[in-house]
């Protein structure tokens, strides 16, 4: 065990491992916090908190991964490296371990021009993969990125995003190559609709025994509505939303399609759960965290290790 | 090349507003290849802020001077005999330029007509493209010669980011994803395993993060 973390005892234990995410609120609304990760307790083994998400500004990552600590929940803080330079995330992670935080996921994020303040400063100073490395250097050789060594260094499990549908596809299993050798240690991928590219995708994983040194968790993301469907097929980047998937979401009627969308999710997992090299699964249910504990449940996930 | 565009009319008028002569300098350069400060753009200029002045009924004596290199004070030297009839001084090239002439002139006011925009390079008649940000130490030799900090939006060093569809960037389908052009362009070579290679943090001190810039070649300097 390289760290303490919850999620790779789990994994490290070979249970199928559940996480979800919460979004912070827009405003300093620490009881909203608290009221999203309590739908989750006992449900997931790990909750992410999502920074800064579509480059809109949100309450920060780290103090809501705080309070889900504090609840004595497991929060898996999530960073951009958008809106931080090195100094800025190396002092956060010092800060997210002082508060027993262990676990976290290392992003680019998603580009200013989609959220509120498109006038912003971009910082990329770091991409995903170097953050991943720069991580991993702290937790493992003990040193900041710049060469010091750190007193008391934080060990963190690492994750990173994988986006198995976006383009050009044929690189998509060589970026996840190269966040494994940049020291990845879990994998949380893009929402999972399209199963046939999603398991050509894990079969080039296979193929390369990326699955052996990474734990691969696949998204899922319940839909709500029909309208919900077409908006993630058409406008999301990098999403992939099989028409098969529309139609069928359109296809009942409107007070049932939100029941139609928690029926794909369990069937979507059921599926995955027999693809080798799925370790477990990301249940973000967008705004909608009640609904996580039923499918959870209805997928056979339950009780939580 | 530097890149420019001219600024707003209505924002060059209010910078003048207080003047009723004006020296007028294009550059011969970048932005006359650009059109957008040569001998041209500054004939153009000069009608416009004439006819606008006189309908607000006054006027605006412009002197019109293109010099071969503004950045150069070699020919910034060649505006001394006309700098005194002058309020106030309005350039055409790009900021190095308009900068140039500001710290030969001290007691003179400068002022921009142009926005500088980019170093870039033309991608077919009157369309320039951003092509390099001057970070000080080139990767292109890693990228197959394409400049992932210049080209792609979040300069990422390991992209692409799961933004990337159908070749385009996340924030516009007019923008080429950089990274898909770097793949295209390493399979062509033959180089696709290089692709795997990471390119670790960046050192952004050769880079405007190292505070300003400044070349000295002592073989030269005198």
């Amino acid at each position: 065990m390289k760290t303490e973390s919850a999620l790779e005892k789990i994994l490290a234990g070979g249970h199928l491992a559940v996480t979800s995410e919460c979004g912070p609120p827009r405003g300093a609304l620490p009881e909203k916090i608290k009221e999203k990760a309590g739908m989750l307790k006992g449900y997931v083994d790990a909750i992410n908190v999502t920074d800064n998400q579509t480059a809109v500004v949100r309450m920060c990552s780290l103090a809501a991964c705080i309070l889900i600590r504090q609840m004595g929940l497991n929060p898996v803080l999530q960073m951009v490296t958008r809106d931080r330079n090195r100094l800025a995330m190396q002092s956060d992670i010092l800060g997210a371990y002082s508060h027993g935080i262990d676990t976290m996921l290392c992003l680019s994020g998603d580009h200013p021009y989609f959220g509120d303040h498109p006038m912003a400063a971009n910082v990329y100073d770091l991409d995903s993969i170097q953050l991943v490395q720069m991580v991993k250097g702290m937790r493992d050789e003990g040193k900041f990125q710049g060469g010091d060594e750190i007193l008391n260094p934080p060990k963190m499990f690492i994750g990173a995003a994988a986006n198995p549908f976006a383009d050009p596809f044929e690189l998509r299993v060589a970026r996840l190559a190269k966040k494994v050798k940049a020291g990845v240690d879990f994998i949380q991928t893009q929402c999972v609709y399209n199963l046939e590219r999603f398991t050509k995708w894990m079969d080039g994983v296979r193929d390369r025994g990326l699955h052996e040194q990474v734990y691969i968790l696949a998204g899922i993301t319940p839909m709500k509505s029909a309208g919900m469907a077409k908006y993630m097929k058409n406008r999301v980047p990098g999403m992939d939303v099989p028409d098969e998937v529309v139609k069928r979401m359109s296809g009942v009627s409107k007070d049932r399609q939100a029941e139609e969308g928690i029926k794909i999710a369990v069937e979507t997992i059921e599926q995955l759960k027999e693809v080798e090299g799925v370790r477990g699964f990301h249940i973000m249910a967008i705004e909608w965290e009640q609904k996580v504990p039923e499918i959870v449940e209805r997928a056979g996930l339950l009780p939580r290790p | 090349m530097i890149t420019a565009e001219r600024k707003p009319i209505e924002e060059i008028l209010e910078y003048l507003e207080p003047y009723d002569r004006i020296l007028l300098v294009g550059c011969n350069e970048c932005v006359t290849v650009c059109a957008a400060g040569g001998r041209k753009e500054v004939a153009l200029l000069s009608s416009a802020l004439q006819m606008a002045r006189m309908k607000s009924g006054r006027t605006l004596e412009v002197r019109e001077m293109t010099l071969e290199r503004q950045c150069d004070p070699e020919y910034v030297e060649e505006l001394v005999n006309f700098i005194d009839q002058a309020g106030a001084v309005l350039s055409m090239a790009c900021g190095c330029g308009v900068q140039e002439v500001a710290r030969r002139f001290k007691d003179k006011p400068v002022f921009p007509a142009v926005n500088t925009k980019f170093m870039g390079a033309s991608e077919r008649q009157g369309v320039w493209a951003e092509r390099c940000q001057g970070c000080g130490d080139c990767l292109l030799g890693l990228t197959g010669g394409i400049c992932p900090i210049a080209r792609c939006s979040k300069r990422l060093l390991n992209g692409p980011c799961g933004g990337s569809t159908d070749g385009k960037c996340e924030i516009s389908p007019e923008v080429d994803c950089a990274w898909q052009l770097i793949w295209e362009r390493l399979k062509a070579l033959g180089l696709e395993k290089r692709y795997e290679d990471i390119i670790s943090a960046k050192d952004w001190r050769t880079s405007r993060d190292g505070g300003p810039r400044k070349i000295v070649r002592e073989d030269l300097a005198s």
